[in-house]
């Protein structure tokens, strides 16, 4: 066991944890933030996407201990002073979710994104969404938001 | 007041209740439930798909660290547990019942498939149970296994279960015969197909999940878990396994990441882990890993068929005789049996007036996971079916294919089909023409020369399909063999203060049940959405309920409602009459305001609501006091969603690659309540047709029995870039059978898309068939075996 130390959604974290543990598991488990899930075990879902230093990350793919004195982002703390998140209204405001299992992988995936690439387009979208599966929506739902929401944050 | 209720009425694209706890991280999945002192299970899986068990040692495994208990299914049987259960029985032509194997929730003496249960570990922690299920020596004799289809029914095949010779658990029959032979024998042709409907995995992103407890003071169980249908789980976990009284043990589904089928079904997993918490003392928790969801959920389709149409010289269909032969892996799942029966056979006429069809289905085990019900159940093999025959048809014939779907629509209803169902109300053409028109049919030609100039080739497809939904007459489905009925209950709580609370039995795992049965709550008492609270999935709240699953919550579910609301309404009424002193046939309930007719009296809701609770001012020895009133509605028949899917691909040659260039969707669904919610069923159904017909397909080595498919790395999903943009249409006929007459929604897509892509596919590479998927390998074969023949032409 040893001490892992990093800042979550703005608050200091830390917990005595075994080396093997992955960063999803003290997320989920340490720090009781659920809405991070995960959907599988290949790193191939993106049901686990957090931001780590500003970068979307698969956080079952990464120990806790590699995140030491990280910043890390949850989509628990991306509706900063409880306002949504423009990803997050445009997800709601253009039915980009279902079940809600992928959503809060997708969104902190689509916020990323549009980041990096603030001039999106459908093609560009649907491309970069690669690492990141929804069952439910078929995907017409939720590229419709990002591109509305990268739109809004121009 | 009366625009806002009006802009959050019926019909409209009102945005979920349910989305801010999703988009900001608060929602509650099973997984996300811990309990004070609570251990861990992790399943010891059979990594044999045929061996018996020779001995089983665990006592290295028991001393290993954080050790708690160690079960296999000597403690299940000598604790009197009984197995899992197929809730439908069917019936072979010969008159026998079907022939049903030992399902036992830990193997015995026997493992069945790649992924059985053979031990569980409960652990302090995951990892501690994991290491500790590698120290249990399990001492295997490999047998040999039945795995292929095509051959399992052999007599020097391996056998599933003694009960079951020739692995065949049932050799099922629907519709004529003779008559269906009568109609053969006058035929000017026949057109032949040999399909293969394959084998899927659901993958609802959410793994299945439970965790089991037990409250000694109370003898409470307690069951958190993934389920479509918690009530139904209850029932099961009581009166056939075993586990609790019905009284004394309550199934909570809270939210479910997308089921499609896989969560109606009762598994091992959560029936040990529920039923092991009294015997540990303390909770017990599972949560499935990926390659356990591929190894051990139920999986979908998997049938191999001959299906023979007989047509009249000007195209008329005469007869269809189809002969089907249906996987349904190492033991019965829950409703297997009734999918590809009664599911299967009764959608085989598809939209068109067929006099004579006759169908028989042979049920066969094989040592590979069960196979149940997946979105769509039974009618995406029976559509595929009749839509690839009749194109066959199309192209044999030189009958255009809208042409020959034209001739053969049914067109009066209602119409009864030769195999059991009575089509209530329809348009096919209606469909027809308005997807044609999307999709600009009249320009196909011009783009699949456009496209040939690049070198690549273009193809259309259609599907016109039919579905039988709002599952369904209880008596009828009690005829045919179901062990329950499949009616729907809702209970309709107005509280003092005005506000309501609507218990109901189906269950919302994506759907979007808390905005859309708000909605027909909220419009029809003339309250804002925001004072609508829809409770499900708690069997502590919910008496009863049968579940969502078959696209039947909103014309069975929502049916439930609107007769509660009715009695609410006729209660409400009689004590604004004595309120206002009037006549009970003069007052007058619109908008939330009761009024006397012909005078200016009115009554808000909230003051009814609250006076209905006072009891100050109406003789509550005519009227009892409150006001909350209960149905259970049972449909009158099944509903007919129908609609018609055209499909455009372009294929590069060089690379075998299928690219969806434009898909439209045109559908009848009835009354829809949220048009935005329906819209995202069908782009969610369709993606998972899309991905049936070019990309998923779960495949087991034929020799070893080994899952081939067990990852994201192997079986392929559909992601964002292998999907189009859906263009969405609707067409409308009311249906009949419920008060809001509604048909459902939530199968279409998957239902009607695979034989529309298949169609197009074939028409691009001039082919008479291609297997699902069509994959990129598998269309380059296609090319490269057609090559030659085109040459020589
Ligand atoms: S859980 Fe991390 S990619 Fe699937
Ligand atoms: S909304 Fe259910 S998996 Fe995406």
């Amino acid at each position: 066991m040893s001490v892992v130390a990093m800042t979550v959604n703005g608050k200091p974290a830390s917990a005595d944890v075994e080396p093997r543990t992955l960063l999803v598991q003290f997320i989920r488990e340490q720090l009781g933030l659920t809405g991070t899930h995960v959907g599988c075990d290949t790193s191939q879902c993106g049901a686990c996407v957090v931001h780590v230093d500003g970068r979307a990350v698969k956080s079952c793919t990464m120990l806790a201990a590699q995140a030491e004195g990280a910043e890390v982002l949850t989509i628990e703390g991306l509706a900063a002073n409880g306002d949504l998140h423009p990803v997050q209204k445009a997800f709601r405001e253009h039915h980009g979710l279902q079940c809600g299992f992928c959503t809060p992988g997708m969104i902190m995936t689509a916020v990323d994104l549009i980041r990096r690439k603030p001039e999106l387009d459908e093609e560009t979208v649907r491309d970069e969404l690669e690492g990141n599966i929804c069952r439910c929506t078929g995907y017409h739902n939720i590229v419709k938001a990002i591109l509305a929401a990268s739109q809004e944050m121009r | 007041m009366s625009g806002a209720v009006t802009a959050e009425g019926i019909g409209q694209p009102v945005r979920r209740k349910e989305d801010f706890r999703f988009i900001t991280g608060n929602g509650h999945y099973t997984d996300d439930i811990a309990r004070a002192r609570q251990t861990w299970a992790y399943f010891l899986r059979s990594p044999h798909a045929h061996a018996r068990i020779k001995s089983i040692d665990t006592s290295v495994a028991e001393a290993a660290p954080g050790v708690v208990a160690i079960f296999t299914g000597r403690h299940v049987a000598d604790d009197g547990l009984g197995g899992l259960i197929c809730g439908w029985t069917v019936t072979s032509k010969d008159g026998t019942p079907m022939k049903v194997g030992p399902h036992p929730i830990l193997a015995l003496d026997t493992v069945r498939y790649v992924g059985d249960h053979v031990a569980m570990v409960v652990a302090e922690t995951l990892a501690d149970a994991r290491a500790a299920a590698e120290l249990i020596d399990v001492d295997y004799e490999a047998l040999p296994a039945a795995v292929a289809l095509s051959t399992c029914q052999d007599e020097k095949t391996a056998q599933v279960h003694a009960e079951a010779p020739r692995n065949t658990c049932f050799e099922w029959e629907l519709g004529n015969k003779a008559e269906t032979e009568a109609a053969f024998a006058k035929a000017d042709r026949v057109v032949k197909l040999d399909l293969t409907n394959n084998r899927l995995i659901p993958n609802a992103m959410e793994p299945r999940a439970a965790i089991g407890e037990y409250d000694k003071g109370s003898g409470i169980y307690t069951l958190h878990t993934t389920s479509q249908n918690p009530h139904v789980a209850r029932l099961v976990l009581s009166a056939f396994v075993g586990v609790a009284p019905e009284h004394k043990l309550r199934v909570v589904a809270p939210d479910v990441g997308g089921g499609f089928g896989s969560k109606i079904f009762i598994y091992a997993e959560e029936t040990a882990c529920v039923w092991a918490a009294a015997k540990v003392g303390r909770p017990i928790k599972w949560t499935g890993d990926r390659s356990e969801a591929f190894l051990s959920d139920a999986h979908g389709r998997d049938h191999l068929s001959h299906a023979e149409l007989a047509l009249d010289k000007d195209g008329k269909f005469l007869g269809l005789r189809v002969k089907t032969v249906a996987n349904l892996g190492a033991y019965l799942s829950t409703f297997s049996a009734s999918v590809p029966t009664y599911l299967y056979g009764t959608l085989l006429s598809g939209q068109y007036d067929l006099p004579a069809i006759y169908v028989e289905v042979d049920g066969v085990y094989t040592h590979t996971a069960p196979v149940d019900a997946y979105r769509g159940a039974g009618r995406p093999e029976a559509t595929y079916l009749v839509e690839r025959i009749v194109e066959t048809a199309a192209r044999e014939t030189g009958i255009d294919p809208a042409e020959l779907r034209r001739r053969n629509y049914i067109r009066t209803f209602p119409h009864q089909t030769p195999v059991i169902m009575n089509y209530d109300a329809g348009d096919y053409e209606a469909s027809l023409e308005a997807a044609m028109e999307a999709i600009d049919y009249k320009g196909f030609a011009a783009r699949k020369s456009e496209a040939a100039s690049r070198g690549k080739l273009r193809g259309i497809g259609m599907s016109s399909y039919i579905e039988a939904c709002g599952l369904a007459p209880s008596a009828a489905v009690g005829s045919l063999g179901a062990g329950v009925g499949l009616w729907e209950s809702a209970e309709v709580r107005v509280n003092p203060t005005g506000n309501i609370e609507v218990l109901t039995g189906s269950h919302s795992h994506g759907q979007g049940h808390e905005t859309t049965f708000a909605q027909l709550v909220a419009s029809r008492l003339g309250v804002p959405l925001d004072n609508v609270e829809i409770v499900h999935g708690d069997t502590d709240r919910v008496q009863f309920g049968m579940g969502t699953y078959g696209s039947r919550s909103g014309a069975v579910g929502m049916s439930a409602i609107v007769r509660a609301l009715d009695k609410i309404e006729a209660k409400a009424k009689k004590i604004a009459a004595h309120l206002m002193e009037a006549a009970v046939e003069d007052i007058v309930f619109e908008n939330g305001t009761f009024t006397v007719q012909g005078t200016d009296k009115s009554l808000a809701w909230a003051e009814l609501s609250l006076a209905a609770y006072t009891a100050h001012g109406f003789p509550s020895a005519d009227i009892e006091p409150g006001l909350k009133e209960g149905a259970f509605y049972d449909p009158t028949n099944f509903t007919f969603p129908a609609g018609c899917h055209i499909c455009e691909v372009e294929i590069d040659p060089d690379t075998g690659i299928t690219r969806i260039v434009k898909f439209v969707a045109v559908d009848d669904f009835g009354t829809v309540i949220n048009p935005m919610i329906v819209e995202g069923q069908v782009h969610g159904g369709i993606a998972q047709g899309i991905g049936q017909a070019l990309l998923e397909h779960g495949v087991y080595d034929p020799e070893s029995g080994q899952l081939v498919t067990g990852s994201y790395m192997d079986y392929c999903m559909p992601r964002a870039d292998d999907l189009p943009n859906f263009t969405l249409g609707f067409t409308k006929t009311v249906c009949p059978s419920n008060p809001l007459g509604m048909k459902g929604c939530g199968e279409a897509g998957a239902i009607a898309s695979p034989p529309a892509i298949i169609n197009a596919v074939t028409d691009a590479l001039g082919i008479r068939d291609i297997e699902m998927p069509a994959t990129p390998a598998r269309v380059w074969e296609a090319l490269q075996s057609a090559a030659p023949r085109a040459a020589a032409e």
